[in-house]
Formats: structure tokens, C-alpha cells, sequence
């Protein structure tokens, strides 16, 4: 009466819906001791339900560590070894036994034919799963195995998938299996011209192998086929690596653009010419790389509030390298002022004296800054892959300019920035205080570069000699944007980045700089102020 | 015509001469090694050294002082020079006795056997000279035309000729390049051309040619000083000047700027070039370092320290700069750069004219001092 039932039960969740793991397990343990009435709708239960216990239960029966137990006064059982501790395989509730005890079991054996029946319900278990990525895994393993025996489940499964992607994945499987299983030439064909279409990258060799074979056969259809086929694959592919060039170019460019904004701003403004504006960026990376030495200190470095310091870190190195470059304008850059030239070369040499005071402290070699776990790993759209890091320099670029705009549009400050970048002798006869306004300004471009550094902790190395590495392809892009033009600065950060990362895989990273430069100098003949130069009545001499 | 400004110049002008063409060569080679006087071949070929950075620092003072453009490669054109007659070096070190050719031994690593198109002429100790030359002025002349004709100047000049220097030493930094599947064998890379045997049939490193090499790059040194003298003096050197101070007014008088200064960008560029050739042979070697922006700035600085604008200046300041680094290098070497960027700021902010304008500089604080000794001296300023 109780086994009907639960049959019963069991065919009815089945119909309706998911079953629970815990009836699973009812289900193994009667179907191994041969209880059930309809084995073969059991199996079907068992599969439809993409259950991770059912291979647990099969892999540990494999090895013999399901036994036979008959406690006094009830019925036969089954136990399963987990870790030192003995669990009924129906129940999953522990059974007190001593070891000695167990090991007098008796292994519980099924007729061979059950075995190969539950062996391939774990196979393909997985396509059932509800998680979409075991299913589209566990597709994919069983299309590349090309095993005839999978393909009426994959069918049957693809019939009755939802998700799109794992739909995809099935129909994928089911063709790239078809390409050694058609039965007649027509569907091989017709398989290889979906596969065409799918851009499934994983049926490339196979396909080229078909162009081969179909070659020596002199069979004319399926060769245009398998050749249409395979050309499609590969332009996907190269669309694919250019997407990917593409992204990565944006984070370079995002970067470029967090540095060259605080470069464009001192030079528009003050006529400053920064060579030690890489620096801040250094001192942005090694801000990050103190305040994660602080927060292992206080939390330990496995804990939860470990992952925050780089969040922390980030405001934390704007007012570092604001406050440096608050005190260094006061100090010094103050006596710069509309001298280009010769405040290239005395920040210049302010850059040496900070590198090698980095290098005294922090060692010459390379830090370690710790990635944030939810910065870690890549996101996938349509096959490109893009790391999370890079999609947050992306962002954070993003959120830098709004914040720029806000700054010089919607705040005192802005307007006397504009003001002072306009007419320096004006702004200051109009009463704004102009020294201020100079100091506050240059504190927010160090600002900005020590963030742009903080962000590349998480996408290129922090040492002594980081910023040098920016600091030359920043000043093209200040060049390039037009003195002073942060909207010029943004679009050509980008240009900049996008064009030399499109260049890198051509022509290797060296060349790929050089015709960047060159391709720099002839836009500056074309446009000599940049994209969009300064307008002025007034002759430069 | 005369050449020179006044006494003080004319004196020190000859006693460079005496020190530089007879007393350090004859220290050398008349008094025994031990001897009191004695002047070591090695201290002889890094004065040596030195008169080629000062050679160096003079060609950047004719284009930055006179003419007002601060360019950041002229370390590349000394480059571009030494590497030229490197060439011709490295081809002279005869046959190499683990390989058995006589290919540059970064050849034979990687599997070459004949030398490559672009390599082979600087065999011929002619051609490697005029290279020397050819070589640098031909891209200044290119770079020049176009930025130039673009009326690319100040900052932006500086700006873009840091970045051709920075993308120039990438490409000597590399073993190979590949395009578009080609195979091109560069310039050794990271070790450069070094390894000298022979220079035109004699021992490179006996005692005797470094002290002919050091005399010759002392007279080239004289001569370039002469030759700048006089062009100063000239109406070339006039307009030179006039564009330096206000480059509009001198083409609205009708003169064409461009041409002026692609003929100075591209002269001086030369003579860094051959000052690059005499720096091989006393060095004993070239790489990608010597190319890169930081040394480039280097030798603006060297300008700087010594006085822009000034005959003199240049010399002064590439001796004294590099006197200090050989010291401090040796003695501190943690604070070397430190000192270095400290002279930067220090210069442009506090000696405008560098230390040959410091007497100048400096004659106004001193009578003040002097005249009234009893007040405070404040500054006016």
C-alpha cells in the first residue's frame, strides 16, 4: 500500500513538476532492491528529475560502498559511507553503526541490467539539471562524444528546453553528434549547414575534417557544404577576436582617459605640462597596495571584510593623491605657471625624485594587490569573453566622466575653473580667488590619476615605473583632443586604445605602438589643434 | 669677423684646447702607470665619454636654446649615430670561434648565415660614416616636414618628439620583427652592439687608439663650438634668434620659419649623430638604453644646469651632471635619481640661466649685500 503510494506520488510530481531529492532517494534505494514495480518509469523519474544525487548514489555503488543492512524488526535498507559517518540511502538520516559492523555488510548488487540502464540515466542526468550551465556542459560533453546511444535523449531534451542558450547548446550537440551519426547524406548536410549558421566554433576541426574526406571523395555537395560551413564558422571567429580586441581597447581606453582628464585640466588651466602625473597614478596603485596590507592586518585576509578594501582603497587613494597634490602645488608647481617648457622639466625631475622614493619603500620589484572576489572571473555575452575587472574600469571611466561634468558644470568651483581657464586676469579681477581655485583643481586631477591607478591594480601591475607606462600614450591623447577639451581628451582616450589594441595582434605590441604614433602625427597634420582646438583671437607669442 | 664675444670666452676656448688636445692625452701617454701625474686610459675614455654628451648637450642647446624648440630626441639621433657606426664595429670583430662565422654573435643564436640586406653596407667603413650622418637627419628631416609644416611647436613638439623617442627605443629593444610574415633580425636588442675587436685595422681597445679617439672627439667638439660661434654671428643665426623670441613677427616679415628650423632640426640632428659615432668606440658598446626619453631628458637638463642660451653652458653642464652621477652612482647609488630630479627643480626654478648666467644671476644680491651692510637683504622680488 505505502510502495503504491509513493509510486503514485512520484508519477504525479513527475508530471507536474520538479521532484524532491528526498523522494529521489526513496526511489534509489527501493530501485536497487528491486522493490519498484515499473522499473523502466522509474528510470524515467530519475532522469527527468537531473538530480546531482543519482550520480553520487551510482558512482558510490560503482565502488561498492553501498551496503545492505537489516536493522532488527524492520525491513532491508541500504546505507552509504559520507565521510566516516553511515546514512541511509532512502532517508539520508545518519545510522549509528560501528565500522566493524558496517564493513560485515554485504554490497549491495543490482542485476547488470539495471546497472547499465542507471549508468546511462547518469550520463545524461545532466541535461536535466536546473542549472542552465551543467545542462548546456553536459550537452556539450555528449555532443563531442558523438555516441549514437545520446542522441534520441538530447532530442528529446532539446523538444522540451525553455532556456535559450541551453536550447542552443542541444541543438549544437545534436548536429556536431549527426556529423559522425547521419544516416542518410541529406541530414549530414543539412547538420553541417546548421552548424554553419550556429557559428559553433567547437565543430570547426570536425567540419574541416569533412572538407577533407569530402575532398578525397570527390562528393561536390557535401564539399560546398562543409566548405560554406566552415568559412562561416571562421568569420565568426575573427568577429569574435575583434569583439575582443574591441573590449579590451575600451578598458585601455578608460584607463587612458581616467589619467589624461587630470592631465587636460592642469594643462588647460595652469599651463602645466605634469611629467609627474604618472606618479600619482603610482601613488594610487601603492595606496591600494598599503590599505589591503591594513585590512589583513585588522580582518585577515580569508575573512569577509577583506574583500572591501578595495573599495575602500579607491576613495581612499583620490584623497591621497589629492592631498599630495594639494601640498605640491602650494609648494612648487605654483611657481610653474604658464611656463610649459619649463615645467615639463622640473616635473620631470619631480617624477625621478617620487620613483625612486617609491623604489626606496616599497622595493623595486612589483607589488601584489589582491583581486576582490566579485571582480574576479569573466562575463559571457555571445561568445566574448570579458573580465569583470576590465568591465569595472570601464564603469568607473564612465562614473569619472559624469562626476567631471558635474564638477565643472553644476558646482562654484567648476565655474571658476571654467572662468579662470578662459581669462586668468579677468577671473581674478572679478574676485575669484584664483590660487584657490588652482590648488582645488590640481588636487582633483591628482585625484582622478590616483584612482585611474587604483582601478589598474586590478588589470596591470603596481610597481616603482607604473605610471610611465601611461604617461606617454596620456600626453598623445591630451595632444590629440585638443589642450584643455575633456570631451576631446574622452573621445580620442578611447580612439587611442581601441585603435592600438585592434593593432597588437596585427602587428605585435611594439609595431602596433609605432603606427600609432605615426598615424598621430599625420591626424596632427590634418587637424594641428587637435579635435577640438582651442579658439582664441589672441597670437601666441 | 669675430668669433668670439669677449676675452674671458676666447681664454677659456683656448684653455679647453690645451687641456683637452695636449695635457690629458700627454698624462696619458708620457707619465708611467703610478705616477702622480699619471692620466688612466680609463678615466681617459670617460672624459672621453663626457666631450661626446657634451657634443650631445650643444646640438640640443643650438635647437632649444636659439630656436626656442625643446626637443626630447635628440638622445635618438645620438643613438641612430652610435648604433650606425656600431654596426660597422660589429662587423669587424672578425670570425666568432663557438659559431666559426663572422656574423654578430645575435646572429648566429638565432640561426642566421648571411647578413641581412639592411646590415650588409655598414661593412664599408665609409658608408658607416656617412651613416652616421644620413641616418638621423634623414628622420629628422622627415619628422621635421611634418611637424613643422603642421606648425607643431612648443609643447606639443616636445611632446610628440618624446613619443618618437619612446616608440623608437620599443623597436631597438626588440631581437626580431615580424611583418606580415617576414622575419627581420634587428639590432641585439636588450645587449645592443658591444664586444668591439677592430676600428679600421687598429686594436679598439689598446691604450693608444682610445687616446686618438678621445683627441678626435675633443677637436669635434672645438669645431661644432666654433662652427656654432659662427653661425651665431651670422643672418642666419639672427633669424634663429628672432624665432626663438617671437616666431610670428619673424614670418610676418616674410621670412619662412619652416625652412629655418627644418635646417636646424635636421643640422643638429646630425652632429648628434656623429657625436653618437665617437661615443661607440670609447664606451665599448650601444644599446636601447642610451635612446630612451628619460635619457633625452637627460641631456636637456644637462642644458639646463649649464645655461641655455649659452656657448658655454652646454659643455659645462654635460661635464658637471655626469661628473656628479659617476660620483654619487658609485658612492649613493640609492639617491642618485633623487639628486638628479632635485637639480631639475632646482635649476628651473631657482637658475634661469643656468650656471654660467649664476655671476650674473647672482651680481645684483651681492653689491646689495655689499653696499649696504648694515640693513637686511631682502629680496626685491
Amino acid at each position: 500500500m505505502k510502495k503504491a503510494f509513493l509510486l503514485f506520488s512520484l508519477v504525479w510530481t513527475a508530471l507536474v513538476g520538479a521532484v524532491e531529492t528526498g523522494e529521489i532517494r526513496m526511489l534509489l534505494e527501493d530501485l536497487a532492491l528491486e522493490r519498484v514495480e515499473d522499473q523502466e518509469a522509474t528510470l524515467q523519474i530519475l532522469a527527468d528529475s537531473g538530480d546531482e544525487y543519482v550520480t553520487a548514489f551510482v558512482d558510490a555503488w560503482r565502488v561498492g560502498e553501498i551496503r545492505e543492512y537489516e536493522p532488527e524488526g524492520s525491513e532491508l535498507i541500504l546505507i552509504q559511507a559520507v565521510s566516516g559517518k553511515y546514512v541511509r540511502v532512502a532517508t539520508g538520516e545518519v545510522i549509528q553503526i560501528s565500522n566493524a559492523v558496517y564493513e560485515s555488510l554485504e554490497k549491495n548488487r543490482a542485476p547488470r541490467q539495471l546497472r547499465r540502464l542507471l549508468t546511462r540515466v547518469t550520463d545524461t542526468i545532466g541535461l536535466a539539471s536546473k542549472d542552465v550551465n551543467t545542462r548546456v556542459d553536459a550537452a556539450l560533453k555528449l555532443g563531442a562524444s558523438q555516441d549514437p546511444e545520446y542522441l534520441p535523449e538530447l532530442r528529446k531534451r532539446f523538444e522540451v528546453e525553455r532556456n535559450g542558450t541551453a536550447k542552443k547548446a542541444f541543438e549544437e550537440s545534436i548536429m556536431i553528434s549527426l556529423l559522425a551519426n547521419a544516416e542518410t547524406q541529406e541530414e549530414l548536410i543539412e547538420a553541417i549547414a546548421r552548424l554553419g549558421e550556429l557559428h559553433s566554433i567547437r565543430a570547426k576541426d570536425k567540419i574541416l575534417a569533412i572538407v577533407d574526406s569530402a575532398k578525397e571523395a570527390g562528393d561536390e555537395a557535401l564539399l560546398a557544404a562543409a566548405q560554406k560551413a566552415s568559412q562561416e564558422i571562421a568569420d565568426h571567429e575573427e568577429l569574435l577576436k575583434h569583439a575582443g580586441s574591441f573590449f579590451r581597447g575600451l578598458s585601455t581606453g578608460s584607463v587612458l582617459l581616467m589619467v589624461s582628464f587630470g592631465l587636460a585640466i592642469t594643462f588647460g588651466l595652469m599651463g602645466i605640462i605634469n611629467m609627474a602625473h604618472g606618479e600619482f597614478i603610482a601613488i594610487g596603485g601603492y595606496t591600494c597596495f598599503v590599505v589591503q596590507g591594513y585590512f589583513s592586518d585588522w580582518f585577515g585576509e580569508g575573512s569577509a571584510a577583506f574583500q572591501w578594501f578595495f573599495w575602500v582603497s579607491i576613495p581612499v587613494s583620490f584623497l591621497v593623491a589629492g592631498g599630495i597634490g594639494f601640498l605640491l602645488e602650494k609648494g612648487f608647481f605654483r611657481f610653474l605657471y604658464k611656463r610649459p617648457l619649463e615645467s615639463l622639466l622640473a616635473t620631470w625631475g619631480l617624477s625621478m625624485v617620487m620613483r625612486q622614493a617609491f623604489r626606496l619603500k616599497f622595493g623595486a620589484a612589483n607589488v601584489q594587490v589582491a583581486n576582490p572576489d566579485l571582480l574576479l572571473g569573466n562575463f559571457e555575452y555571445a561568445g566574448i569573453s570579458m573580465s569583470y575587472a576590465r568591465l569595472f574600469a570601464i564603469a568607473f571611466a564612465g562614473f569619472v566622466c559624469v562626476l567631471t561634468w558635474l564638477l565643472l558644470t553644476k558646482t562654484n568651483l567648476g565655474l571658476y575653473i571654467r572662468a579662470v581657464m578662459q581669462n586668468r586676469n579677468m577671473a581674478s579681477s572679478l574676485g575669484i580667488p584664483v590660487s584657490r581655485v588652482n590648488s582645488m583643481t590640481f588636487a582633483f586631477g591628482c585625484g582622478l590619476a590616483a584612482m585611474a591607478g587604483a582601478v589598474l591594480t586590478q588589470i596591470g601591475n603596481v610597481g616603482p615605473t607604473m605610471g610611465q607606462a601611461y604617461i606617454v600614450d596620456s600626453f598623445m591623447v591630451v595632444v590629440v583632443g585638443g589642450v584643455g577639451n575633456l570631451l576631446g581628451a574622452g573621445i580620442s582616450a578611447m580612439g587611442i586604445g581601441v585603435f592600438d589594441q585592434f593593432l597588437q595582434p596585427l602587428l605585435g605590441p611594439v609595431m602596433g605602438k609605432i603606427i600609432v604614433l605615426g598615424v598621430i602625427i599625420l591626424f596632427l597634420q590634418w587637424k594641428p589643434g587637435g579635435i577640438f582646438p582651442t579658439k582664441s583671437r589672441s597670437m601666441d607669442d | 669677423m669675430k668669433l668670439f664675444d669677449n676675452k674671458i670666452e676666447f681664454g677659456g676656448y683656448l684653455g679647453a684646447c690645451v687641456v683637452l688636445l695636449l695635457i690629458l692625452p700627454a698624462m696619458n701617454a708620457f707619465f708611467p702607470d703610478g705616477s702622480a701625474l699619471h692620466f688612466s686610459s680609463f678615466q681617459l675614455s670617460l672624459w672621453g665619454k663626457y666631450v661626446t654628451y657634451a657634443v650631445m648637450a650643444m646640438s640640443l642647446n643650438l635647437l632649444w636654446g636659439y630656436t626656442g624648440l625643446l626637443c626630447l630626441c635628440q638622445s635618438l639621433f645620438f643613438a641612430l649615430g652610435a648604433y650606425a657606426f656600431g654596426m660597422y664595429l660589429m662587423l669587424h670583430i672578425g670570425v666568432d670561434d663557438v659559431y666559426n662565422t663572422a656574423l654578430p654573435d645575435f646572429m648566429d643564436f638565432q640561426g642566421y648565415t648571411a647578413l641581412p640586406w639592411y646590415w650588409a653596407p655598414f661593412e664599408n667603413g665609409a658608408f658607416a660614416i656617412a651613416a652616421t650622418m644620413l641616418v638621423p637627419g634623414v628622420l629628422a628631416f622627415v619628422f621635421g616636414f611634418l611637424a613643422f609644416r603642421s606648425r607643431i611647436k612648443g609643447v606639443y613638439f616636445s611632446i610628440l618628439t618624446q613619443a618618437l623617442t619612446y616608440a623608437a627605443s620599443l623597436f631597438f629593444f626588440k631581437n626580431n620583427l615580424d611583418l606580415f610574415g617576414n622575419n627581420f633580425i634587428l639590432f641585439g636588442g636588450n645587449n645592443g652592439l658591444t664586444d668591439f675587436k677592430e676600428i679600421f685595422g687598429y686594436d679598439v681597445n689598446a691604450a693608444s687608439t682610445q687616446r686618438w679617439i678621445f683627441v678626435m672627439s675633443a677637436i669635434l667638439m672645438l669645431v661644432v663650438y666654433l662652427i656654432i660661434a659662427w653661425l651665431l654671428k651670422t643672418k642666419f643665426g639672427k633669424v634663429q634668434q628672432a624665432i626663438r623670441d617671437s616666431e610670428n613677427r619673424v614670418r610676418f616679415s616674410g621670412y619662412s620659419t619652416t625652412t629655418y628650423k627644418m635646417l636646424i632640426f635636421v643640422g643638429t640632428s646630425m652632429v648628434a649623430g656623429i657625436a653618437g659615432a665617437f661615443y661607440v668606440p670609447q664606451v665599448g658598446g650601444i644599446n636601447a638604453n642610451e635612446m630612451t626619453p628619460a635619457k633625452s631628458l637627460d641631456v636637456v637638463v644637462w642644458v639646463a644646469l649649464g645655461g641655455r642660451g649659452t656657448k658655454f653652458g652646454p659643455i659645462i653642464g654635460a661635464i658637471v651632471v655626469n661628473i656628479i652621477k659617476s660620483y654619487t652612482t658609485r658612492a649613493y647609488p640609492d639617491s642618485w635619481l633623487i639628486i638628479l630630479g632635485a637639480i631639475f627643480m632646482l635649476v628651473v626654478l631657482f637658475m634661469p640661466n643656468g650656471l654660467v648666467g649664476l655671476p650674473k644671476q647672482l651680481a645684483p644680491v651681492l653689491a646689495r649685500i655689499r653696499g649696504n651692510n648694515s640693513t637686511s637683504a631682502t629680496p626685491a622680488s
